[in-house]
């Protein structure tokens, strides 16, 4: 028995002292606001005071907290020093998916009580302990210091606090592995330890019977419909469980059933599994050689996509200046700081699944698929999302949930332990990458060669978007008029690539702006001034024939890089010529975005209802995974409504209670869901209206020309948007996109040079966004994107079996984020609503080249080998000759 | 266990993959002998159980700068409050930030059984990645720093690939006396004598970048000490 003071409140714990606080406090007290990310005190989001001082609730045995005081998110939230905080963080942004913000309430609320009124640096060191993948820090030490928020009231264009804020605030916001049902099972993936092995599974039954907290074990012959799940229509290749082979380290083989005890100590060992090893594929450019992973594709490409325009060979052989390089990237991990969980539940011929997910339409599909049920037998209700990024658009968790809870017809639920997560997840795909430019002697760019070898991994998840993304985006937002851009997904034994904020694009980017500085050296030509002569503008055709009539801000986010660009170029100049071991840079780098699917239909629809008590449902089937597609979709239908935010109530994300708005990736919620949103409240307003000039109201329900107005029966406001677009054709010739996100970042940076790291001290963001409908959480993108181009830049790299944990794969932390400035251009998006566009993605893809830019320009070193750790610069700088 | 920043990631990475180690623990936290920074005689005492925050926080002479820089750049406040500098010697990572400190120090660690005490010096307690001279039965109870040693001034340099929560790929302590040490480039952090060290090769870095890193580190702790 432990006694101790929780948030004030004496309890008495009858449990092992050995078990973790975490444990105790979510399971036993249920306060579950302490969140769980890493179980290894490397995020800090179980951060809890234990007399007053910050603790990893994952790292702390309740016997050590005998006769302490604990305090949690839940006791802070009540307290007015914690009311305080949170309305700062809500007024700043400063949560975003929400899933770290409790630790970052709890390790700031320590920090605020010695020190009221901390710098800068005593922020990032008293919560440099606390992990969070959204918002990049900077807003959140705004936040805790207290830095004016220009929080707003209103419609499109304010800076409205996100409308489901709060609770990501005080910790009631419920998660995947916050709900399930009381009498749930535990469910457990036995995954394969190899990256390439065949396995049998022998005497199940002997096993059960010297086991008794495991109630069954299922295999691939326990999947009543298709053992097969994945995102194209004719590729579904990630079995439930693997039959036999197992193509990653992490492939899932099987799945026990039983209490969580009895699940926790179960040695792999016990399990009636034979392995037979393998030669595994761990590189691209060999496997298109060698034997078929997929009998589909027997050159190991999944997929290949292509532009070409003009004549390369020709205008590269016309060129006054020729460059080329060669580029290597690597797995990178989303890292959202919520692994994933969740339950299922069957009622009787029915299936409901609970979890964290991007895509709960999509989830419903494979749901349905691998239990051989119609997709109406189907409900998928989302979770808060702890974070997505991409990694979350596949069916993972879901699966097996669903099998599981089907055939045993009892609830089972799931989290995935932080390795398991990282081990058996998608990631970004590593791209090894060949290309080679030319320009004429004024430094207008002619041609473009571009190859590109994407490691697809183990299964096809997303690679086909990406093969077919890459070549689209490969010139960058510039006039390139002779292009061959291919980009190849192939197959390999490592984890399947998929979905990761920027579908390939961020890889391109790299190679590409490194040839323009290239480029512009030769010409003896300024970097940014280089890159605006070439600046796609309102008017030009791109690589794929499309005409740009609208929207096409990208000279304008280059011409807007121009006072910081001569400032920060003047500095670093006169630092470099004091010496020193730190050399000063400044580089630049462009990005343009398709917004939605790639020269596909990808429509959403919405969906508002007035009911009879004069009240305003919005049923919203677009999630929210922190970027705040929540708030920005009832802006823009408050907008159209001609009412106030506060006047819609939502429900979202349920496929048992909203239409289908696609899911959240490709940068398309703000415009296609927007679009949709719009529409919707427009239909609603004119059904209210019917014709008439009357004006709507709302004083707590809806008034017409001042007077309370209540239908006699619900009314309906329907929406639908599919932007507009042209499948490619063998040359890559169509309209890939509607509109296109542009940008442009400068990053100035010191490096020093006899250790090869890397200083970050200042970016520039400038953004054609269309329109922000809402500023601040416009800003929370770039500001998070940003700090992930970072992480792609300087320190990610996912090696399976070696960084599957968040202390060898390191994100940005505190401190690795420097000071931001974004600039907003809005040149107006006709199709979007009131004229916006996306930017989720857009965020992230000049970070990296702009930092690579730098390093050259400080130092002279090109980066080939990503990411630049110390001692890839360190080479980077002795191939140069000069340090 | 003591703060337990080890054995509960251990646990639970085991758990994860399949082996869990049906070892019992052992808290002995509750010990007070274990704990608290004293000075008696011509010996500094430091209980092998004080936290980092402790060490962090405490009122030390200068020859200390480098362990406290250390135990502030170890993890993030949550471990510092809980992990424990004993138990970073016990774990014995190449990478502990509390080694190198310590050999500058020229500690010696205190370990007690039913058999009885015996001292170490450091450098003869940890004999590689993950193993040690303490035997099953015995307790790592004190570590004990000569007075004369606490005096010199000291300073800390850590080398990570980002700014918070980082495992070292080289850090350097030294002493204006002209000790120093290096950690994380070989298998046991050792005094800088200038023979080569035998770095690893990992995810963090190549052995020739620790070699070179290192040598460059030495060279700016030294600098620092002089100016």
């Amino acid at each position: 028995m432990t006694a101790l003071l929780v948030n004030g409140v004496p309890r008495e714990l009858a449990l092992d002292g050995g078990t973790r606080l975490a444990d105790a406090l979510r399971d036993s007290l249920g306060l579950t606001g302490t969140k769980l990310g890493c179980d290894a005190g490397d995020c800090g989001a179980c951060t809890v005071l234990v007399d007053g001082a910050q603790a990893c609730a994952c790292l702390t045995p309740l016997g050590q907290c005998a006769g302490a005081e604990v305090e949690t998110i839940e006791g802070i939230a009540a307290t007015p020093e914690g009311q305080a905080l949170m309305a700062r963080f809500h007024a700043h942004g400063a949560a975003q998916c929400g899933i770290c913000t409790p630790g970052m309430i709890v390790a700031a609320t320590e920090l605020l009580r010695r020190n009221p009124t901390p710098s800068e640096a005593e922020v990032e060191e008293a919560l440099g302990g606390v992990l969070c993948r959204c918002t990049g820090y900077r807003r959140i030490i705004d936040a805790v210091r207290g830095v004016e928020a220009q929080a707003e009231t209103g419609t499109v264009g304010a800076r409205l606090p996100r409308v489901d804020g709060a609770p990501k605030l005080d910790g009631t916001e419920r998660y995947g592995a916050d709900l399930a049902p009381a009498d749930a099972l535990w469910l457990r993936a036995i995954r394969s330890p190899h990256a390439h092995a065949r396995f049998t599974i022998g005497d199940v039954a002997s096993f059960l019977a010297a086991h008794p907290g495991i109630t069954r074990v299922l295999t691939a012959a326990d999947v009543p419909g298709r053992n097969g799940y994945g995102i194209y229509p004719h590729i579904k290749d990630q079995p439930v469980f693997a039959e036999h082979t197992a193509l990653y380290r992490g492939d899932a083989v099987a799945a026990v059933i039983g209490t969580r005890a009895a699940l926790e100590a179960l040695r792999l060992e016990a399990l009636p599994i034979t392995w037979e090893k393998l030669e595994a594929l761990d590189d691209p450019r060999a496997a298109l050689n060698a034997p078929a992973l997929h009998a589909q594709f027997p050159d190991n490409v999944l997929a290949e996509g292509f532009v070409r325009s003009g004549d390369v060979e020709t205008a590269l052989r016309e060129a006054a200046h020729v460059v080329q390089g060669d580029w290597q990237t690597s797995f990178v991990e989303h890292a959202y700081i919520e692994p994933e969980a969740g339950y299922a539940r069957r009622i009787g011929d029915r299936i409901e699944v609970w979890s964290s997910t991007q895509a709960p339409a999509m989830d419903r599909e494979e749901v349905a698929g691998v239990l051989g049920l119609p997709m109406e037998a189907v409900r998928i209700i989302p979770s808060a999302c702890g974070g997505g990024f991409g990694g979350k658009l596949d069916a993972g968790i879901q699966p097996m949930l669903a099998v599981a809870a089907w055939v045993l017809d009892h609830p089972v639920r799931a989290i995935w332990p932080r390795s398991e997560s990282m081990a058996a997840s998608t990631k970004r795909h590593p791209a090894r990458i060949t290309a080679r430019a030319g320009c004429d002697a004024e430094g207008r760019l002619l041609a473009l060669d571009f190859e590109g070898i994407y490691d697809t991994g183990a299964y096809a998840s997303w690679g086909p978007t990406v093969a077919g993304r890459v070549p689209v985006h490969a010139t960058g937002p510039y006039r390139v008029p002779n292009v061959r851009a291919r980009a190849r997904a192939v197959h390999t034994h490592q984890p399947p690539s998929g979905a990761f904020r920027g579908f390939g694009v961020p890889q391109a980017a790299i190679a590409q702006e490194a040839l323009w500085d290239r480029l512009a050296d030769a010409c003896g030509l300024d970097r940014l001034e280089f890159r605006i002569r070439n600046a796609l503008v309102a008017g030009d055709v791109t690589a794929t024939g499309q005409k740009l009539d609208h929207s096409a801000g990208q000279r304008l986010c280059l011409e807007a890089l121009r006072p910081a660009w001569a400032e920060l170029r003047a500095k670093a100049a006169a630092r470099n010529a004091r010496g020193g071991v730190l050399r000063h840079g400044v580089g630049v780098a462009g990005m343009w975005y398709g917004i939605g699917n790639t020269g596909m239909s990808n429509p959403s629809d919405m969906r508002l209802v007035l009911g009879t008590d004069g009240r305003i449902t919005f049923f919203n089937g677009a999630v929210d995974i922190g970027q705040g597609s929540s708030t920005v979709l009832a802006q823009i239908a408050a907008e159209a409504l001609g009412l106030p935010v506060a006047a819609l109530r939502h429900v979202n994300g349920d496929t048992a209670t909203t239409p289908d708005a696609g899911k959240t990736s490709a940068s398309r919620q703000t415009f296609v869901s927007g679009r949709a949103a719009m529409e919707a409240a427009l239909d609603l307003r004119q059904k209210i209206l019917r014709g008439s000039n009357g004006v709507l109201g709302w004083d707590g329900a809806l008034t017409l020309d001042g007077a309370p107005f209540r239908p006699s029966a619900p009314i309906e406001g329907l929406g639908r948007f599919d932007p507009p677009t042209v499948p490619l054709d063998a040359n890559g010739q169509g309209i890939p996109y509607a509109t296109y996100g542009f940008a442009a970042q400068l990053c100035a940076l010191a490096v020093d040079v006899k250790l090869g790291t890397i200083q970050l001290q200042r970016i520039v963001a400038a953004h054609d966004v269309g329109r922000a409908i809402n500023p601040t959480l416009v800003e929370g993108q770039i500001h998070g994107g940003i700090a992930q181009g970072i992480g792609l830049a300087l320190m990610e790299e996912y090696l399976p079996g070696r960084t599957e944990n968040l202390h060898d794969y390191l994100i940005p932390s505190f401190g690795d984020v420097p000071p931001i400035e974004t600039i907003l251009i809005e040149e107006r998006e006709p199709l979007g609503p009131y004229g916006a566009k996306g930017v989720g993605e857009p965020a992230l893809v000049a970070t990296a080249p702009a930092i690579f830019s730098a390093i050259r320009d400080a130092t002279g070193a090109t980066i080939h080998r990503i990411p630049a750790l110390p001692h890839r610069v360190l080479e980077a700088l002795k191939e140069t000759g000069r340090w | 266990m003591a703060g337990g920043t080890d054995v509960f990631p251990a646990r639970a990475h085991r758990i994860a993959w399949g082996n869990p180690s049906e070892a019992d623990w052992l808290d002995i936290t509750a010990i007070p002998e274990l704990r608290g920074i004293t000075l008696s005689g011509n010996s500094w005492r430091i209980g092998a159980a004080t936290s980092w925050a402790a060490l962090r926080d405490a009122d030390l002479p200068a020859g200390f700068d480098a362990l406290r820089e250390a135990a502030r750049q170890v993890g993030g406040r949550q471990v510092q409050a809980r992990g424990t500098i004993g138990g970073n010697l016990c774990n014995a990572s190449p990478a502990a930030d509390g080694v190198p400190p310590l050999l500058v120090l020229d500690a010696e660690v205190e370990l007690a059984s039913t058999r009885g005490r015996r001292r170490l010096k450091l450098g003869e307690f940890i004999l590689g990645n993950r193993r040690t001279a303490r035997a099953a039965d015995e307790l790592l109870v004190a570590l004990h720093v000569p007075a004369a040693r606490a005096e010199a001034r000291s300073v800390f340099l850590k080398l990570g690939a980002r700014s918070h929560l980082v495992i070292s790929i080289a850090m350097v302590a030294a002493d204006a006396e002209g000790r120093v040490a290096v950690g994380a480039c070989s298998e046991v952090a050792r005094l800088w004598d200038g023979t080569p060290l035998a770095p690893m090769d990992d995810v963090r870095g190549s052995a020739a970048y620790r070699h070179a890193a290192a040598a460059e580190l030495v060279a700016r702790a030294q600098a620092r000490l002089a100016a």
